[in-house]
């Protein structure tokens, strides 16, 4: 009985009891602790560096750890960090088995075709690889314009890597984590409030009386701060509520869950909007003093009633209203929160503009417990010669004016035009990717896949034999976190902060830093005007000097807090706080969406429901991985190795699926997954939608934990709604079938 | 001197955070643990509870693996935490039989391995690695004999079980509901 509770979450492969052991080598625990006073960990017999975590986007800053021997042992929070304080969530803890990685890319490598005409790659020097490298994009450069060079970045290698391609003529610098992942509400946000939310979000959860979560779910989502701050928000006895198709783990610990039918929450939020209005349960006097386009949003709400609501969210009436009154009583110190992947169906920024109004009706904007007004600080870049001006970049080769209000390079974007289908003389011709797996990041991987076959040539720097290697001419091993210096952290918060990164070791196997990968490169390719640093120490120590700190301080320290340069975190009776809109007031009614040619008001309109037998696939995150990055880690791989895809018990009857049973997923398109995923019978899902991790179903082999373990969700996506205000790609349009057998098993 | 750990399962969101935490600091060889989560739904759709509990060895004050122990390897040290002293271990493997809670496995040197409160911690004044690194702060650990610690604050005001009452064993690990 006791072994069948620790089954419920196979959180590890326990040995039975009753097991026969093997030989006596006994090896006692030795004591590794000294006395110390820094910090709640030791020890410190040992040398302690600091660095911030690469696991995730949170990058929360921590200490590494090393045993007698000198080999990494453990990496630990840094008190200092507000992101942390102190407390790495799980992949931070477990962020040594990146390091400890055997199948870590290990060498250079490059493509090669044999005499039989089959591409192996070849194991290469450091300066034979970066000869190829500079060869072939001066190659592309003369022949297109070093506009034609595109970096894909995620994480902290692209700092180094930018001047490089800027320097060659490039501007597409694209990252997943606009048009993928957060764009929708930065753009809602600075259409509203004339500021976007950026990283880590402002959200004041400690203080909050009442957290929203519509779609989010933050202890699944281990986006440290909030999750510890929502923990605090608990013992304080704030109520939450939220909203999903499914009863995530913060659903368990909320005061209402509202198990919305898919793709409605639009309906759901211009409802709550109409009660607020209705009600005047509005804060008056901030609506007044800080908001334009109150009336015409009034009339825009006025239909928009509970009763109306029911029928298409299937959340009843009476839960709309007093969800809505309890939001109202906790004004100001309410949150409803943003959410960070927020591109579900295509019409991401107006549902996050409703999420941006309900909180200017609220005024949780700029108020303790709702938004806390954040404070950036900027640290000087080392001095390099100016940049040349790209004469084109991707937006010259994708239908013109499309997506006139995206604030980034759109992943996306870069990717169309690298398609064949792109104008010839202003197609982007190579790539450089940096810490992203494009085949798994991005919906539609056979999109991805046919713009990197078009390539003329594809650099991929990488700590892990990811797919994308796969499709790569040259592949260069970056080492880990933990065995790098990089880019300072800046970030904005309650207090500014910034935190040092720093080898805790040599690098293992051949692999090297991206300072040094982009400080050799930019040699072989006369770039030196752009990289007039030695070493990233000297760069390092030359931008904290600028700031009143210098490397030697911050190796001591970790993280160092700024004094806040703008004002106080929360509005008060005399501040005057500035919008930066169009108006200079929060805009309820959106004048730069109006000017676009978009609708200044949000509108509910309906999506597509899913065909008989097929169901909405909502995916999400497990509090144990990041992306697909993770799903080798072996520490992470020991917490949860597979996903499994969640079936409401009525369905799993209809269908005759069994708990553990091993399925194919088979969507709208005919696609079928690589591999089966294993069913997860439970109540905590609507009938109408099925729920899995995203991030598993590897499909190279060189992955040995992680290759054909669950099922790829972004397998499935390939009905992409296509965000027309920003670009974002709107991944929840998809629908899902089983599928018991299929005809051939796929090989790497 | 009477160690136990009191954690919240209201506020525990079965991150695992605690088990790697464990895992590093105490050299737990990969596949193991001595800590883990178990998560339990009642109820049917939409009227759900989900109990969220990282569990361990409870250090019962009255442990049936200590009493079963042919050699004498399990034993109590102060605080009343139960410990291994591995070479006296010959893994016979009765403590793992015993335990109600199945918090012991067999290590591939050859031994039983087990929570241990992270002794090693405190006695350097720290808290275990588990209630150190825990991002929710849901776990609260310290003397049960001093009203002031943590867990004897967090125990009064709070309501709270254990596991297995009816086994007798007298757990010092509190579940907080």
């Amino acid at each position: 009985m006791a072994q069948k509770r620790r089954d419920f979450i196979k959180i590890s492969s326990l040995s039975a009891a009753g097991l026969i052991f093997g030989a006596q080598q006994l090896s006692s625990a030795t004591k590794i602790n000294s006395k110390s006073k820094l910090g709640d960990f030791g020890p410190l017999d040992t040398l302690r560096t600091p660095t911030y975590c690469e696991v995730c986007f949170w990058k929360c800053a921590g200490w590494v750890y090393k045993d007698k021997e000198g080999n990494i042992k453990k990496v630990v929070g840094n008190d200092d960090d507000p992101n942390c304080n102190g407390r790495l969530c799980p992949r931070g803890t477990g962020g040594v088995g990146m390091y400890h990685d055997e199948d870590r890319l290990k060498s250079p490598l490059i493509r090669v075709t044999g005499k039989d005409g089959k591409q192996t790659f070849r194991e290469a020097s450091w300066d034979e690889a970066l000869d190829l490298i500079a060869k072939k994009l001066k190659a592309v450069q003369s022949k297109y314009g070093g506009e034609s060079l595109a970096l894909f970045s995620h994480g902290s290698g692209g700092s180094f890597l930018k001047p490089i391609l800027k320097g060659m003529g490039s501007n597409n610098f694209p990252a997943p984590s606009y048009a993928q992942c957060k764009g929708p509400r930065e753009v809602a946000f600075s259409t509203t409030f004339g500021e976007a939310l950026h990283s880590p979000e402002p959200t004041d959860i400690r203080d909050t009386r009442c957290l929203v979560l519509i779609g989010s779910h933050i202890g699944e989502n281990m986006h440290n701060g909030q999750v510890q701050e929502m923990s605090d928000a608990i013992d304080k006895g704030a109520a939450i509520i939220t909203v999903d198709p499914r009863f995530s783990t913060a659903a368990s610990k909320s005061k209402f869950w509202l198990p919305i039918k898919p793709s409605t929450d639009i309906a759901l939020l211009l409802t709550w909007i109409h009660e607020i209005i209705e009600n005047e349960w509005y804060d008056k006097n901030y609506v007044e003093k800080y908001t334009y386009g109150f009336e015409q949003l009034k009339a825009h709400v006025k239909n928009y009633t509970p009763e109306w609501a029911y029928g298409i969210t299937t959340i009843k009436p009476h839960v709309i209203r007093e969800t809505a009154r309890e939001m109202a009583n906790a004004s100001p110190a309410v949150i409803i929160h943003p959410g960070r992947h927020t591109t579900w169906y295509g019409d991401d920024t107006q549902r996050l503009r409703a999420v941006a109004i309900l909180n200017a009706l609220l005024g949780s904007w700029g108020r303790r417990g709702g938004f806390y007004i954040p404070d950036f600080t900027s640290v000087p870049s080392f001095p390099s010669a100016p940049f040349p001006k790209a004469e084109w970049t991707w937006r010259d080769a994708i239908e013109e004016g499309k997506y006139p209000l995206s604030g980034s390079d759109l992943s996306n974007g870069v990717i169309e035009a690298s398609l064949p289908t792109a104008p010839e003389d202003k197609r982007v011709r190579a790539w450089v990717v940096n810490g992203t797996n494009l085949p798994m990041t991005m919906p539609d991987t056979k999109t991805t896949v046919e713009a990197m076959k078009a390539l003329e040539f594809l650099v991929v720097i990488d700590t892990m034999p990811m797919e994308i290697t796969g499709y790569a001419d040259v592949v260069l091993p970056e080492c880990t976190y933990l065995e790098r210096y990089d880019a300072l952290r800046i970030l904005p918060g309650r207090f500014p902060t910034i935190a040092l990164r720093m080898p805790a070791t040599e690098p293992k196997y051949n692999s090297k830093p991206d300072s040094w990968i982009a400080k050799e490169l930019s040699k072989k390719l006369g770039l030196d005007q752009y990289f007039q640093w030695e070493t990233a120490e000297e760069m390092l120590d030359w931008q904290l000097k600028q700031v009143g700190s210098s490397l030697e301080e911050m190796k001591r320290i970790g993280v160092k807090q700024l004094p806040r340069a703008f004002g106080e975190p929360y509005f008060s009776e005399h501040s005057e706080p500035e919008f930066f809109t169009n108006t200079g007031k929060i805009e309820l009614y959106s004048t730069s969406l109006a000017a676009a040619g978009f609708d200044p008001l949000p509108k509910y309109t309906p999506h597509m429901e899913p065909p008989e037998g097929y169901y909405h696939l909502n995916y999400g995150r497990t509090p144990q991985h990041t992306f697909s990055r993770t799903a080798n880690n072996p520490n992470l791989t020991d917490l949860k190795d597979e996903n499994a895809v969640w079936v409401n018990p009525k369905v799993a009857k209809q269908w005759g699926l069994t708990n553990g049973q091993p399925i194919y997923l088979e969507n709208q398109d005919g696609v079928v997954t690589d591999f089966p995923i294993k069913i997860r019978v439970t109540e905590r899902i609507r009938f109408d939608s099925v729920y899995m991790v995203h991030g598993f179903g590897h499909n190279n082999k060189k992955l040995s934990r992680a290759f054909g373990k669950g099922a790829s969700d972004s397998q499935l996506i390939t009905r992409v709604l296509v965000d027309p205000v920003m670009g974002g790609t709107g991944m929840r349009g998809n629908f899902v079938t089983f599928r018991f057998e299929k005809e051939s098993e796929v090989t790497s | 001197m009477r160690y136990a750990m009191a954690v919240d399962t209201k506020k525990c969101v079965g991150c695992a955070d605690c088990v790697v935490a464990c895992q590093t600091e105490n050299n737990v060889p990969i596949g193991y643990c001595r800590d883990w989560i178990v998560e339990v739904t009642d109820g049917t759709y939409p009227q759900l509870e989900i109990e969220i509990r990282s569990e361990r060895c409870n250090h019962c004050d009255n442990s049936p693996c200590v009493r079963c122990c042919p050699t004498g390897a399990s034993h109590y040290v102060e605080g009343g935490i139960v410990k291994v002293t591995p070479h006296e271990c010959i893994g016979c493997g009765a403590c793992i039989t015993s335990c109600p809670y199945d918090a012991r496995y067999g290590h591939p040197d050859g031994y039983v391995d087990k929570c241990t409160f992270c002794d090693h911690r405190i006695q350097d004044g720290l808290q275990p690695a588990c209630v150190s690194v825990c991002p929710t702060k849901c776990m609260y650990f310290g003397d049960l004999d001093d009203a002031n610690s943590e867990v004897s604050k967090v125990l009064k005001k709070r309501k709270f079980k254990t596991l297995i009452p009816q086994a007798g064993t007298k757990p010092q690990v509190y579940y907080l509901i």
